[in-house]
């Protein structure tokens, strides 16, 4: 896999894991070693390599809150503008603005704006969709990384980065496998 | 394989979960995944059906939902170009099979979303194998719903001004004091984030069909479809955090839009419809039919493709587990009624029951009984509950009994109202029948398509509960 051919454009270098446990503690490891720019990729969600990644915030429910109100507001300012004022109607005598009558409208616009917000948000976040991706050229990632493959990718562009220093790093966590990550 | 007993290996978001879960469940519990699975065989095995060759059956069942529905599509034509006057729909009972189908209908979806969000929030790991088809389900059964109003409506192309606010050269705007447009609201705000919950869910599996497919053509629409997406920390860091909220806003929303069909009656002032018990009744029930469906579903579904290790005896029980306490919720719904009738003083609520015990739609009324009532207390019986056909049966007793509740809803209320003089009888013509059933042929198409061409089982999911492949060999351990 990591054959000795001109790097004219390494992206990083991956190591692959067998399990969730591994990768976690391979993250833990290169996080105390001072990389920063690095990805770990997994089949499915495991909090404690996003936690060793440093990731502890996500901005996606606060993308969501922002979602909510505006439609919040919406949904109850289209009610109120139109029933008070572009076409006010007496229904029964009751006020023109009936602000029980108009909650459950609001609600529901909340929640959809609340929705779309936090999935267009979540993947915007994610800087998808992206179809291509320079991890995508290892072959044995592209067999395994979304079937039962845990891989720890150290990127190029790391100022600790170096190639036979990350290398011989990699090596120390006891993975089954190190590639290079060509662009 | 030494692995025997499903012991969760500790992983991630759902690992705390499933730990309680194995102490709570102290008298052993089914397994919910058949021993010997892992990250690679799931995968495989759920890829595999769809990857796999077309079943000659499921030629054979989509041809005959697909000429079902085209039975549908002619009852529309028909009625589109002659008028509602094709339906029974008359005066007194201008409320016929299109409420009646349409309440029905989006009932059964209600189950897909409590199974998607509300067991997700309350740590149900079982829910994993199921959640998936149970969310398609909601998307096709509001879908047929949503048939319904926009077909009674007369002329759909000109309802629009009047259901959708948008400013129109008549200058005319909906009436939002009435429930009838917060249902508008309230059912296309459900299908909408319903399809996002859905689609969310499924872009990391697409992923995996993606890295799988060996036709060029699937792995480019797969590749499509799932945007790219990589598995990646950071990305799974904000997915979570996506997927538990919009579980989290999901709960509210499934119990509101029941709630507001609820609300088309209660606001009403006929006696059987104008009842403060209508929203939880009408949720409860909406649960019950919906897990009948899923039952429905799941059981010939793990037969014909072999998925017993994924769909297990345990998924089965704890759904007929849900359909039992729903179904005692509803049949205290049936209880109060009769009590409030009576409790009120109030002679037309009186007369409204006793109209429906003794009066013309009093077999409807003790079928209802006996389907909904009576027929779910077999599963108390645990062998009985872990038998799929006695779920089959009582499921297809429950569909049946949920569809003539809003039968008698609908029109014992409104066949004799207030004046003896302006009373009268309803039934459904041939045309309503042939739409009805004309969109259970469109659900079982759409569905049949879905099995076919999309993952039915959460394959990432399904990884969370199952061990890495490194720890299969070796003896469980507790946690991460």
């Amino acid at each position: 896999m990591h054959d000795q051919q001109e790097e004219p454009r390494l992206y990083g270098l991956m190591a692959e894991f067998e399990t969730a446990e591994d990768l976690a503690k391979a993250c833990h490891q290169s996080y105390e070693a001072g990389y920063r720019v690095q990805d770990a990729f997994s089949p499915y969600p495991v909090e404690e390599v996003s936690e060793a990644l440093g990731h502890h915030k996500s901005y996606v429910p606060l993308l969501m809150l922002c979602g909510g109100i505006v439609g919040a507001l919406t949904g109850f300012g289209l009610q109120y503008i139109t029933s008070v004022h572009v076409y006010a109607l007496n229904i029964g005598g009751r006020p023109l603005n009936s602000w029980p009558a108009f909650i459950p409208v609001t609600f529901e616009v909340t929640i959809l704006f609340a929705g779309i917000c936090g999935v267009l948000g979540m993947f915007a976040l994610n800087g998808l969709p992206r179809p291509h991706h320079p991890v995508f050229n290892v072959k044995r990632f592209a067999a395994h990384a979304s079937t039962d493959g845990f891989f720890l990718c150290i990127e190029a562009a790391d100022p600790k980065f170096d190639r036979d220093g990350t290398e011989t790093f990699l090596r120390s966590l006891h993975p089954s496998e190190v590639s290079e990550v060509e662009n | 394989m030494a692995f025997g007993e499903q012991s969760p290996v500790g992983k991630g978001a759902r690992a705390q979960a499933s730990k309680t879960q194995a102490q709570m469940a102290k008298p052993p519990e089914l397994p919910l995944v058949g021993a010997g699975h892992d990250n690679k065989s799931v995968t495989e095995e759920i890829s595999g059906v769809v990857f796999g060759k077309t079943p000659l059956w499921w030629f054979g069942a989509l041809a005959v939902s697909g000429a079902v529905m085209v039975m549908m599509l002619y009852a529309i034509i028909y009625l589109l170009f002659t008028g509602t006057g094709v339906w029974g729909l008359n005066i007194p009972v201008g409320w016929g099979f299109a409420i009646i189908n349409f309440v029905w209908w989006i009932g059964i979806g209600h189950a897909g979303t409590l199974i998607s969000a509300i067991l997700l929030l309350l740590n149900q790991s079982w829910r994993t194998s199921i959640n998936r088809f149970a969310e398609a389900m909601t998307l096709f059964a509001v879908a047929c719903a949503g048939l319904f109003p926009i077909l009674h409506t007369g002329r759909p192309w000109l309802a629009v001004y009047w259901l959708l606010p948008y400013p129109n050269t008549m200058g005319l705007w909906p009436q939002f004091r009435s429930p009838l447009i917060w249902d508008v609201f309230a059912v296309s705000t459900y299908f909408t984030i319903s399809l996002l919950f859905w689609y969310v869910g499924l872009v990391p599996d697409l992923a995996a069909m993606r890295d799988r497919a060996k036709n060029r053509l699937a792995a480019k629409v797969y590749g499509v479809f799932s945007l790219g997406w990589r598995g990646s920390a950071a990305h799974w860091h904000n997915y979570e955090s996506l997927y538990l909220l919009l579980a989290g806003i999901s709960t509210p929303l499934v119990l509101s839009v029941h709630t507001v069909v609820s609300f088309d009656f209660s606001v009403g002032q006929l006696p059987g419809w104008h009842a403060t018990i209508f929203p939880p009744y009408f949720v409860a029930g909406a649960i019950y039919a919906g897990f009948a469906m899923v039952l429905l579903l799941a059981i010939p579904l793990r037969v014909m493709f072999k998925l017993q290790d994924f769909i297990t005896l345990r998924h089965l029980e704890n759904m007929g587990k849900v359909t039992l306490a729903t179904g005692m919720i509803v049949a205290y719904g049936y209880l109060v009624e009769v009590f409030m009738a009576f409790y009120s003083g109030n002679q037309y609520e009186a007369f409204m029951i006793l109209n429906r015990i003794t009066g013309p739609y009093q077999v409807q009324w003790w079928l209802l009984l006996l389907c909904n009532a009576l027929a779910p207390q077999v599963l108390w019986v645990k062998s009985w509950r872990r038998s799929p056909l006695v779920l089959f049966l009582v499921s297809i007793v429950v569909s049946i009994g949920m569809w003539l509740e809003r039968f008698i809803i609908v029109v014992t209320s409104l066949h004799r109202d207030f004046l003896p003089s302006s009373w009268g009888m309803y039934a459904g013509t041939k045309w309503d029948w042939a739409l009805y059933i004309g969109t259970m042929g469109m659900f079982l198409t759409l569905f049949f398509l879905f099995i076919r061409f999309v993952p039915m089982i959460s394959i990432f999911e399904m990884r969370t509960i199952v061990p890495d492949r490194k720890n299969l060999d070796e003896a469980p351990k507790g946690g991460a």
